[in-house]
């Protein structure tokens, strides 16, 4: 490629002239092409799984553009009003301004109600993705060094993520979403010490009162929308430091980048991309009704459907909730103390905050301080991956109990037994989770190394001179070997005294870790099996 | 920046410079380091596609990725189109769902066109090649951080940060404390009442008839049918101030059971009528309505999270995770035959908290 000169050559066309001015113009004011000699040809790998950060980003466009649209018509205010909008059932009915704007959103406005599903479905899959990219993350370990920190990130953005769709879905003063902010009042009371108070500042008085909904939608506009976009930017910062990681092929190492550079194929895959993750929102706004307000009427502290339902990223939430065993609350010293509210809280913490910490803790059982690039086939690290089946495992059942009730409706079983079994599920779930992954990912790696080593089966049966019949095996390429056998191998730790001839309890505590993850492992092939394998061929 | 390996001579080198750039050996932990690595085999040989080889093949892509981006301007101006064909007309709730149909359909064209026809094109008509970058340890240079140490240094050095400890401590100290107001400005968020004071009562009051809800029409007690359940308010509360904020705390279900199917504790006996008996509706658990009554069992349900209580036993809890019974109304019927509340509740109603036994 050659730099645009400065002066233009008499050969240009009308075209190409005035591109090159407008570009002289733009770079004489900000030196623009320093950006884009640094970031132009940038590389990017490909893999379909590195799309899912991708959906998130671009519905998080979606929503943005979506919400301005609404925020024009919403009036996020509790004042009662009378509704007299063109939706006959509820005629008349008292309802907040908020809800009653929703209607008018809905019914009065062209493009209106396509703008608010559009929103919403958007919402969903941003949650959705979100939770998909983090887990592609975490199973090819593409959290380890240099990219902790984005991983950090990458957690507060979900977490803002669930908020943002929590707030969101509380501003319309529906019945269902009423009852989800009593939900929320009623966890927030069971807090010792702070709770009764916390819930009071929250509500401005009692609840629901007449504040929450103009204080959530400063929230849920500013405030949290804010902070995700300086999150997004600086992921998306730390994204173009570290470099994208690439799964092993051959060809690629932990030192180079290997893909499409960003002008132009990365850039007309991902701007194209962007509209079809745009034109699929659209495409199941126009086609698919979510969240009817008009359904569920506006919000009466009295009344309450069966069946009802959060969102599904709350979903976890409300099903820890669910399973709290009866009688879970008691007295001491005069104060209430909710365990069937503060257990939920305190295992949810617990289990956000080990996805939070895991490469941390992952990188002080290995003690490795390198640099990885290359992501992780899941089955290579076998306790890794079985530790995120166990994690999944524990939310999915947290999830599925937010659906007990109608799990046990359409099944036709009994409550208690989905509760039940839903308990039982939650602790003994995870752990057989665990065994059975990491015997399946330990299988798998014994049939990648059975494979390097023997080649694969060709359903090529030989009939030898001596009768015996045999499969012939075929060998791989040397291209589709070194992609079963290029990846890290950890060992256990020995306990070592350090300088002053002690064993630390520090050192023990990561000895048995380190144990516990790396004590079943198969080394990877190395060179010399594989001339031995050929010498000795049978 | 990135160099293309289509040739295989680069290709080769390539895979192979694996050790050179580690300029700062870090420590592998208890990572295998293999001496006896499988070699990088280097790049492929690249695959030419269809596009790469028949013109004709390309040309023919070129009119489909043009065909789809002409696609999308016809989306685009059905939408715009549908937007005026399809106007809502009020009260008519299929004029709203074709609007919100064929607006969306055509917008959903003009996006998909678009964005099918551009990943089209970059996948069987840009240059298909892979290209290589290097990378480099994400730590700065040497020198970069020799330099960096320096600034800091001499910013410390020149403003005496470290040195003026004095100084320091009390900057630390104020910038500590400034944010207070901050967080005490935020005490008028609620009102200036005791919010717990606020919890232990309700609306109801010693004679206040018994309301249906939401109509407010009072109820006597031969309204009840054996089995039946009213929802119930207090009467005059949609006419209250804070109407949500009471009905949040004083809503009702009111049962009619056999007097004989009634365990009824000590101190309790004169809070029923006839069998009929009044529980707060508001679950102990978290504060859901608990609004599902089953006629056979006399057991009540929250749909939130299934909490169940049994009306013949003072509504103890028998299922899920609420702990205490759902309080009880203490009612009797007045000289027109309608049913009052004796008294509010004797105890907080919804869910628990802190301050609850004080």
């Amino acid at each position: 490629m050659t730099t645009t000169p400065t002066q233009d050559a008499p050969s240009k066309t009308r075209g190409q002239r005035f591109t090159s001015a407008a570009a002289n113009y733009i770079d004489e004011r900000t030196s623009i092409s320093g950006a884009v000699k640094e970031l132009g040809r940038k590389i990017f790998p490909d893999h379909w799984s590195f799309m899912l950060g991708e959906v998130a980003l671009y519905s998080f466009v979606v929503i943005l553009l979506s919400g301005t649209f609404l925020t024009f018509f919403f009036q996020a205010s509790m004042v009662e009003v009378h509704y007299e909008g063109s939706y006959a059932p509820l005629k008349g009915i008292e309802m907040s301004a908020a809800m009653a704007s929703t209607l008018d959103i809905s019914f009065d406005i062209r493009g209106g109600l396509l703008m608010r599903q559009v929103h919403h479905w958007a919402a969903l899959l941003f949650v959705a993705s979100i939770g998909l990219h983090m887990l592609r993350v975490y199973f090819t370990g593409a959290y380890r060094k240099p990219r902790e920190i984005n991983w950090l990130i990458g957690f507060v953005l979900f977490i803002l993520a669930m908020a943002e769709g929590f707030t969101g879905y509380s501003l319309p003063d529906d019945l269902l979403s009423g009852n989800g902010l009593r939900i929320i009042d009623g966890m927030v009371k069971g807090i010792p010490v702070i709770g009764t108070w916390i819930s009071y500042l929250l509500f401005g008085g009692e609840f629901p009162g007449v504040d929450i909904v103009s204080r959530l939608y400063i929230l849920h506009i500013m405030l949290l929308p804010a902070i995700i976009i300086a999150a997004i930017g600086v992921h998306m910062l730390l994204l173009i430091i570290n470099k994208h990681t690439q799964f092993a092929a051959p060809g690629r190492t932990n030192n180079n980048v290997v893909g499409s550079p960003i002008m132009p194929v990365f850039a007309a895959k991902a701007g194209g991309f962007f509209f079809i993750v745009f034109g699929v929102i659209t495409l199941i706004a126009s086609t698919f009704s979510i969240n009817p307000v008009w359904v569920y009427g506006p919000y009466d502290p009295s009344p309450v459907s069966a069946g009802t339902q959060p969102d599904w990223y709350i979903g976890f939430a409300d099903g820890a909730l669910r399973l709290v065993p009866p009688g879970w609350e008691t007295e001491w010293f005069g104060f209430t103390w909710s365990f069937n509210i503060i257990a939920p809280l305190v295992i949810l913490g617990l289990f956000i905050a080990i996805v939070a910490f895991y490469p941390f803790i992952e990188a002080w059982v290995t003690g490795d301080k390198r640099e990885h690039h290359i992501a992780d086939r899941p089955r290579n690290a076998p306790t890794r991956t079985a530790i995120g089946a166990a994690g999944v495992t524990f939310y999915a059942v947290l999830w599925a109990a937010a659906s007990s009730d109608l799990i046990a409706t359409h099944f036709k079983l009994s409550i208690e037994g989905v509760i039940h079994s839903c308990q039982a599920l939650l602790i003994f779930g995870p752990i057989i989770a665990f065994f059975l992954t990491k015997r399946v990912c330990i299988g798998l790696q014994k049939k990648d190394r059975e494979i390097a080593l023997h080649g694969y089966e060709s359903g090529r049966i030989v009939r030898l001179p001596h009768g015996e019949y045999i499969e012939v095996h075929e060998q791989l390429d040397e291209y589709e070997r070194w992609k079963l056998v290029n990846f890290t191998d950890y060992k256990p730790l020995m306990i070592r005294p350090n300088a002053e001839g002690k064993i630390t309890t520090g050192q023990r505590v990561r000895a048995s870790a380190s144990r516990w993850f790396f004590e079943d492992r198969i080394a990877p092939v190395s060179q010399k099996e594989i001339e031995q394998s050929k010498d000795g061929h049978h | 920046m990135a160099d293309d390996h289509g040739d295989t001579a680069g290709s080769m080198a390539a895979g192979k410079d694996v050790a050179q750039h580690s300029a700062t050996a870090h420590d592998a932990g208890t990572a295998v380091v293999a001496t006896d690595e499988v070699p990088n085999p280097g790049f492929p040989p690249y695959r030419p596609r269809v596009t790469d080889l028949d013109p004709k093949v390309d040309q023919q892509q070129e009119r489909r990725v043009s065909a789809l981006f002409f696609v999308s301007i016809i989306g685009s101006v059905l939408a715009v189109a549908a937007y005026i064909a399809f106007p809502i007309e009020p009260g008519n709730m299929e004029s709203v769902r074709n609007n919100t149909l064929y607006l969306g359909l055509g917008i959903t064209l003009g996006l998909l066109g678009i964005g099918i026809g551009a990943v089209h094109w970059s996948k069987s008509l840009m240059e298909g090649h892979d290209l290589v970058e290097q990378r480099h340890g994400t730590r700065g240079s040497e020198e970069t951080r020799a330099k960096a140490i320096e600034i800091f240094t001499l910013g410390d050095k020149e403003s005496g940060f470290g040195r003026r400890t004095l100084l320091r401590n009390t900057l630390i100290g104020a910038l500590v404390v400034s944010p207070l107001p901050a967080i005490v400005l935020f005490r008028d968020l609620a009102p200036a009442e005791d919010p717990v004071k606020l919890l232990k009562h309700t609306f109801w009051e010693p004679g206040m008839r018994l309301t249906r809800d939401p109509s407010g029409t009072p109820i006597k007690a031969s309204d009840l049918t054996l089995g039946s359940a009213f929802q119930v308010i207090p009467e005059g509360i949609n006419d209250s101030e804070h109407r949500i904020e009471e009905k949040a705390k004083a809503a009702v279900l009111l049962v009619r059971l056999k007097p004989e199917d009634l365990e009824i504790s000590e101190g309790r006996e004169n809070w029923s009528y006839d069998g009929i008996v009044a529980y707060s509706k508001i679950c102990t658990h978290v504060g859901c309505p608990v609004a599902l009554y089953e006629q056979q069992t006399h057991h009540l349900l929250c749909p939130c999270h299934q909490s169940q209580f049994d009306i013949k036993r003072e509504a103890a809890v028998i299922f899920g995770p609420a702990k205490r019974p759902l309080p009880q109304l203490p009612i009797a019927v007045d000289s027109e035959g309608y049913l009052i509340a004796q008294s509010d509740f004797t105890e907080p109603i919804g869910p628990s908290f802190w301050e609850r036994k004080l």
